[in-house]
């Protein structure tokens, strides 16, 4: 189903903030806002809760650390335990110390790894993926907010003009998509 | 917005906005490649095929060689392996330490030091899997289910712990990188005009958009990845390190060795950003961004990491003395006095008598004298690892076996040969990849550039 959305473009962070203060305080839901850098505090203002990418970087490398651990009491103890210098590894615990680097490093390889793929897929940014951003020029100087009318429609459109004239945009731009 | 103290120098000169910054990081990749570009890559890439020609016969011939002899087991070729992790240590210090640290300089140069990075380490893990002799079996030094020898790999050994760090540092920095450069190849797909270029950065870019959330996430990941990176940098040349400190090779069999080794590799990987970055910014008209406050901030680092470096030759010294262990006194008496005193002296020269000239502020802020000091200290860094490596063993227990180490044509090229291929990653990096932070400039751009900080409501509240 088609669907009215309005593209309210700025050519400054801050007035990009202050507007969507304003809008928000009259009750406009905001559905997006594209920018060429991270604007520091829109996120409260438009609703837009932290991620938990850091929870599951934490999952991850706890896996890394269990993976290592097992593995190499499997390889060093269990499986075939070799004697190295007179130091024969009878125990993992005894021989913990000599698998701590390794233990380290394949849990920093997991965690980084782990998220980094996560961020993507959760980015929906893979290789080939189509660009989303409405207007080129969001990428190199320019603000844009993405206002649906499906979300507002306790206002009419007219009065959602009438309350974007006074945040300051250098353009707007009305468009159906499905 | 943050914002600075007013005495501090702004970090971006000059009148820009954001499109300016747009422009300037985007312009030279968008127009054509000045003579000089070619002419680099010319001789970089000579440089590399022949060091391409030096390996291949090497591997079809056996690492007989290189100058090696029964006594001199290990030389150039650790040598070279060290040198380059060790500059590897530079790209993932600036961005990740100096992120966790927030200092914002390093956003001018973390993209290309990263970069550096990434090449420099690959290069140095070419070495130990060159020095296998049989490139083909270099898997086994993976745990494979397989049936030979000893069926596992040690995980005892400082050499394997060396593959996971080199590995695990390799591949977290190409992410890390990757993942701060998707947002700047978006900026560059959407300005592109020739459909080739456009759908090569659209590919790069992964169809990256700026939506609220992601940037969200992006600093996350930002942030997370650089507490990961952090240990992980000073994991990896303290494992290095334990290559030859968990020997008992007089002159290795030393427990200073990590701290020592990161601190070599921070000064020798800021000195050759320091090489790379002062050509790069003259020859792609970056002055604004990458100016003398940058690299006096860059020479502060190669100041204190030199000294720590010089304290640490000194200690070393004193403690083979302390010790009372005559073969460690004789490996340092012999460091300084014996056949090879030129090597460690012009390690001692380059290492501990030039980072102290950067205490004199006149000094640290000539871009001329800096690139010549980069280079000194480059220089001193491989004499570093090649004192360590071939005079602690030149001269063993039995003098009926001591030796020297005269390097062949081969070991000459081989390690040539990779500063050329260092070279064509570098030059391609620069041509065709925003070599700076373009996303993260634009943050610090009202906090700290230059018409920003002097207009007069700068200290007013918005």
């Amino acid at each position: 189903m088609a669907e009215k959305v309005i593209y309210v473009m700025y050519d400054d962070e801050e007035v990009l903030k202050d507007g969507a203060k304003v809008l928000v305080s009259k009750g406009i839901k905001i559905a997006e806002v594209f920018s060429p850098f991270p604007i520091h505090g829109i996120d409260p203002i438009i609703g837009i809760k932290n991620t938990r990418l850091g929870i599951m970087a934490f999952l991850y490398g706890l896996t890394g650390l269990m993976l290592a651990t097992v593995g190499m009491r499997y390889f060093m103890v269990t499986d075939w335990p070799m004697n190295i210098g007179g130091k024969p590894n009878f125990s993992y615990l005894e021989n913990m110390l000599a698998f701590v680097p390794v233990t380290f490093e394949f849990t920093v390889l997991c965690a980084a790894h782990g998220m980094a793929i996560t961020y993507l897929l959760a980015n929906k940014t893979l290789p080939g993926m189509p660009a989303q951003n409405p207007d080129p020029r969001t990428t190199d100087d320019r603000f844009v907010m993405e206002i649906r009318l499906s979300d507002n429609q306790r206002l009419s459109e007219n009065e959602i003009d009438a309350l974007l004239k006074d945040t300051g945009f250098v353009e707007i731009d009305k468009k159906e998509i499905n | 917005m943050q914002k600075e103290a007013a005495i501090r120098e702004p970090l971006i000169l000059g009148h820009k906005s954001y499109h300016d910054v747009t422009e300037d990081v985007c312009r030279p990749i968008e127009d054509k490649a000045p003579r000089m570009w070619y002419i680099l890559f010319g001789i970089a890439l000579i440089i590399a095929l022949y060091g391409i020609g030096c390996i291949v016969y090497l591997l079809g011939t056996g690492i007989g060689v290189w100058g090696l002899n029964k006594t001199i087991g290990w030389a150039w070729d650790i040598t070279n392996f060290v040198w380059w992790v060790g500059i590897g240590h530079a790209g993932t210090l600036i961005s990740a330490v100096l992120l966790l640290f927030r200092q914002k300089w390093r956003m001018a140069i973390n993209r290309s030091a990263e970069a550096m990075t990434i090449f420099a380490v690959f290069m140095a893990g070419l070495f130990p899997l060159i020095h296998m002799g049989r490139l083909w079996v270099g898997y086994w030094v993976l745990p494979l289910p397989n049936q030979f020898g000893s069926l596992w790999v040690n995980f005892n050994s400082p050499l394997l712990w060396d593959v996971f760090a080199i590995s695990t540092y390799l591949s977290v920095s190409l992410v890390f990188w990757y993942i701060g450069l998707i947002p700047d190849f978006a900026t560059i797909r959407d300005r592109a005009k020739k459909p080739v270029s456009k759908k090569m950065y659209s590919i790069l870019s992964f169809g990256w958009s700026g939506r609220a959330k992601n940037w969200n996430r992006f600093e996350t990941v930002s942030l997370v990845l650089a507490g990961l990176a952090t240990p992980l940098v000073f994991s990896v040349h303290s494992i290095v390190s334990f290559d030859f400190a968990t020997s008992i090779v007089p002159g290795w069999h030393t427990t200073i060795f990590p701290p020592y080794f990161v601190a070599g590799a921070v000064f020798s990987g800021f000195a050759m950003v320091q090489t790379l970055l002062l050509v790069m910014r003259k020859a792609m008209g970056l002055e604004a961004y990458i100016h003398t406050k940058h690299v006096e901030y860059m020479n502060i680092v190669i100041m204190v990491t030199g000294s720590i470096v010089g304290t640490a030759y000194i200690t070393e010294l004193f403690i083979s003395w302390y010790s009372g262990v005559e073969y460690e006194a004789y490996a340092f008496l012999n460091r300084a006095t014996g056949p090879y005193w030129w090597a460690y002296w012009s390690m001692m020269t380059c290492n501990v008598i030039s980072p102290q000239l950067m205490w004199i502020r006149k000094l640290r802020r000539s871009l001329l004298f800096t690139f010549f000091i980069s280079i000194v200290v480059n220089i001193g860094m491989w004499f570093e690892r090649y004192v360590i490596i071939v005079t602690s063993i030149h001269r063993d227990y039995l003098p009926s076996a001591w030796s020297m180490h005269y390097p062949s044509h081969i070991d000459i090229g081989v390690y040539i040969g990779t500063i050329g291929i260092f070279f064509v990653f570098f030059l391609l990096f620069a041509r065709y990849f925003p070599v700076l932070a373009l996303n993260e400039i634009k943050t610090i751009l009202k906090g700290s550039g230059q018409s920003y900080k002097e207009a007069p409501d700068y200290h007013k509240h918005h």
